[in-house]
């Protein structure tokens, strides 16, 4: 007892001793006190919140836990990644298949949860890739990306992957406009030649296999962001938009001219009995739609040859232009449906519109003329009203449960708390720095989980040690369940984040998968015990069906393989335990380990180069042996006619011992 | 029916549940395995206690020790082990035991009833120490090439890693907790029932 009074006492007098970096810190952005214990998750405790980040050039989706801002997991989605094999093993490589062939790359940026009757389900989470453009479905079972389905008729597929309150669809579209179909024309004829698609993708309700319903041809503006409606404007779809100029070159300036853009509301219910009544035509595209096959977690790449495409002149009435000031990046929809928010990103004021006087203005064609043939509604006929001078740069917003929004400011650097109805500033706060989109879990849906407010800022300068010129990215987390905001936690991110969905943990740890069980296991190679594990060749290929248990492989020897022979190691993981995953890696192999979790199995090509005798090992330290689980590949000089031979502990698995 | 009759037969029918829940529960507990692996012991087989493969996943875990293979479905069908014989013999003791008292119970005559408790009784003993005998071959029983090879600090001997019959062991990193499951229960009721049946009979007798 004596020493843990001396200890305090010490404790204490170094605190007080020590004032100084509290009040640097306090002078880089109010810290809240006792963050410190908001934010501290203790050893062994879990997290109250997913947070699932866009990696943005990263390519991939991370996996966060809120409040403490702990990464968990890179899920890989559109890029390679040689820690878990993904899109080298013979497995995962069609998922990154295209119509331009395999790209090993993508750019991540805006990812959705699935919902159910305008709330979080917790199936699903989407993410766009905005360079070659795709929508991505993964797993919040397996967190396992499951579908890549490539957007055709597409450039820059920034104002996506959101979805409806039912899941109906997931959307595309296009920030680039570009010739459609594709051809060889001058880049100064873009004006009225260019065209734009907002894609609308249908959501299997029980598989969640995703096919492109229809694409809209719009005129050839840059369709920035987009948001669903819900509860009262379930049914819509709004797409912010900007350079209405269409101008080619010089954007920033060019593409900056008009005072209003356009958001456009497109009514998709409507469209569907459009189309039931046979409306629009099928053209001719070209498109990779990859998918994953649970039972023999393999993907296939097949290549789409059509879609379904409406002109707004086949819709008459389901398609609007709600005018917006100066090219609005966010268009956000309240918890409520009503308000449709735009944040024009080079005006000084927010724009809200109202979902029922945008239906008022529609019964009445309050009109103010048309852009290639889709009416633009009057602005006051539209508008709820504006909140004046808020800050600069106003990027996304995002909602609680209480009639307020959240606004970025990507100029001025902070975050804005206003009440829509009142169009009045409650709060603000600055950000570290030049925030992007922000995340309230639940932000995009009827039911947000207001509590925690995750800022995603793109740059970051001072705050974190230097790392050279490159320096990390950024979350910062604030508490938003008071009046103010309460700025908790930085965090660092991997690529760029742009945006995120978060959910309650609760919602998704449970029905967690642990292992995959062998007996599913309908790999077309797979082995489901050490006694069918072999070496076979075919021609010039060896195909050699090998098992993985702790701690060894079988076989662990293998001789007979020749140079010039492609080598195929089919590795099933046997464990049937949690936790225990396998990696393979093989000296030499110009691509990747692999790591495979209990029960599946995974295909790596080695084409050995040199004869000599060539070690494979275990990279995951899976046990108390695992230096030990490796093995040996004997490679002779081509031509050679050393004989298949396989073994394990100088036995040929599952030949009765003599 | 008299109720002396209904208590025996149904007691000695109890015995038959036997077939659906498991003896005994062995929980292993590390800190590898912070939601413990579970082993059901059963009349006819051996069983996942906790979760799914917990048998397989103790049997790969023995082999670190050397431990002799248990009798799970894979090792059986692989040939590497065969099948407790207790896996035949206590079924037929059972059933025959039900037998026994339902026929037992039709006569009704108190002698018999205590008949009956003895042979349970009896059973019970020897069931008991053949359980301890597999524990003790399992513990001492061990491959010479083991992969962990540990001797006693105290005895200098080789670590033995007999699972306790009832009660707690540390064993290496496994805390290991052993204890009767429903079935044992089941048995229990079951003697209780031909036990009143007993007195109940007895009482009879008296008042006759």
């Amino acid at each position: 007892m004596k020493s843990i009074f001396a200890f305090l006492t010490v404790a204490v007098f170094l605190v007080s001793c020590n004032p100084a970096p509290t009040s640097s810190k306090s002078s880089k952005g109010a810290l809240t006190s006792n963050a410190a214990e908001r934010v501290y998750v203790a050893p062994g405790q879990y997290d109250e919140y997913y947070a699932f980040i866009s990696g943005g050039f990263s390519g991939q989706l991370s996996v966060y836990g809120l409040p403490s801002g702990r990464l968990f997991r890179v899920i890989p989605v559109f890029s390679q990644d040689p820690e878990k094999g993904y899109g080298y093993n013979e497995e995962t490589k069609p998922m990154l298949n295209t119509s331009h062939g395999f790209v090993p790359w993508g750019d991540s940026h805006h990812p959705d949860i699935s919902q159910t009757n305008g709330v979080l389900d917790g199936r699903w989470v989407f993410i766009n890739e905005n360079n070659t453009p795709r929508i991505a479905r993964i797993s919040l079972k397996t967190f396992e990306t499951e579908e890549i389905i490539e957007i055709p008729n597409s450039a820059g597929n920034h104002s996506s992957s959101f979805v409806t309150e039912n899941s109906e669809y997931v959307v595309a579209g296009t920030r680039f406009a570009v010739p459609i179909p594709q051809r060889d024309m001058p880049i100064s004829d873009y004006k009225g030649n260019f065209k734009a698609s907002l894609s609308f993708l249908k959501i299997n309700p029980e598989s969640g296999r995703m096919n492109i319903a229809f694409q809209l041809r719009m005129p050839g503006f840059d369709y920035d962001l987009s948001h669903p409606g819900r509860g009262k404007s379930h049914g819509w779809f709004f797409f912010s938009m900007y350079n209405t100029e269409e101008a080619h070159s010089l954007l920033e300036v060019n593409a900056s001219q008009n005072d209003k853009d356009f958001i456009a509301a497109v009514n998709w219910k409507k469209i569907e009995e459009y189309i039931a009544a046979g409306k629009g035509h099928k053209e001719k595209a070209r498109y990779a739609h990859n998918t994953w096959n649970d039972d023999t977690h393999t993907a296939t790449s097949k290549m789409e040859k059509e879609v379904l495409v409406i002109n707004p002149e086949d819709v008459p009435g389901a398609i609007y232009f709600l005018p917006t000031p100066k090219s609005p990046h966010g268009c956000d929809v309240d918890p409520t449906g009503e308000y449709i928010i735009g944040s024009g990103k080079l005006a000084a004021a927010m724009t809200v519109h109202s979902f029922t006087k945008m239906q008022k203005a529609i019964a009445d064609k309050a009109f103010d003329g048309d852009k290639y043939g889709i009416p633009i509604l009057k602005f006051e006929a539209v508008n709820y009203g504006t909140l004046e001078q808020p800050g600069l740069g106003p990027l996304h917003t995002e909602f609680d449960t209480r009639g307020n929004a959240y606004t970025t400011f990507f100029i001025s650097s902070e975050v804005v708390k206003w009440n829509i109805k009142d169009l009045k500033v409650i709060d603000r706060h600055p950000v570290y720095y030049s925030v992007g989109h922000l995340m309230i879990p639940g932000g995009n849906s009827r039911k947000p989980f207001d509590k925690y407010l995750v800022a995603m800022n793109k740059i970051t300068k001072d705050r974190y040690l230097p790392t050279g010129p490159e320096v990390c990215q950024s979350a910062q987390l604030f508490d938003i369940s008071g009046d103010k905001m309460q700025l908790l936690l930085d965090f660092p991110t991997i690529g760029e984040p742009h945006y995120a969905a978060g959910i309650p943990a609760k919602m998704l740890m449970d029905k967690s998968q642990k292992i995959y069980k062998l007996e599913d296991n309908k790999h077309p190679d797979a082995v489901k015990s050490e006694a069918d594990t072999k070496v076979v060749r075919k021609g010039n290929e060896i195909h050699v069906y090998m098992s993985m248990i702790r701690s060894h492989f079988s076989p662990d020897n293998i001789e007979g393989v020749r140079v010039g022979d492609k080598v195929f190691f089919h590795v099933t993981n046997l464990e049937q335990d949690y936790d225990v995953p396998h990696g393979f890696a093989m000296i030499g192999a110009n691509n990747s380990e692999m790591l495979i979790m209990p029960g599946r199995t995974s295909t790596l090509v080695w084409e050995p180069k040199e004869v000599g005798v060539w070690p494979f090992y275990c990279t995951d330290f899976c046990s108390a042996l695992h230096q030990e689980m490796q093995g040996y590949v004997r490679v002779s000089a081509k031509g050679a006619n050393t004989p298949i031979k396989y073994t394990l502990d100088d036995e040929v698995p599952g030949e009765e011992e003599e | 029916m008299r109720k002396d009759k209904l208590l025996m037969i149904i007691g000695s029918l109890l015995l038959l549940l036997l077939f659906v829940f498991p003896l005994w529960k062995i929980t292993l507990l590390a800190p590898q395995y912070p939601e413990p692996l579970g082993l059901n012991i059963h009349i006819t087989h051996l069983s996942d206690g906790n979760q799914f493969n917990d048998v397989n996943n103790i049997d790969l875990l023995n082999h670190y020790i050397g431990m002799a293979h248990l009798p799970t479905e894979i090792n059986v069908k692989k040939g590497e082990v065969k099948p407790f014989k207790e896996f035949v013999i206590i079924p037929i003791v059972v059933i025959a035991l039900s037998v026994i008292g339902v026929v037992f119970g039709v006569i009704g005559k108190r002698k018999l009833y205590a008949t009956w408790l003895g042979l349970l009784t009896v059973s019970g003993v020897v069931g008991m120490y053949d359980f301890y005998n597999w524990l003790y071959i399992y513990g001492h029983d061990l491959n010479p090439n083991a992969i962990l090879k540990i001797t006693d600090k105290v005895t200098g001997e080789m670590m033995a890693y007999q699972p306790p019959i009832f009660g707690f062991k540390q064993m290496l990193n496994f805390q290991v907790y052993s204890y009767p499951s429903t079935g044992v229960y089941f048995i229990g009721l079951s003697f209780v029932l031909v036990a009143l049946a007993f007195i109940v009979s007895s009482k009879n007798k008296l008042k006759n």
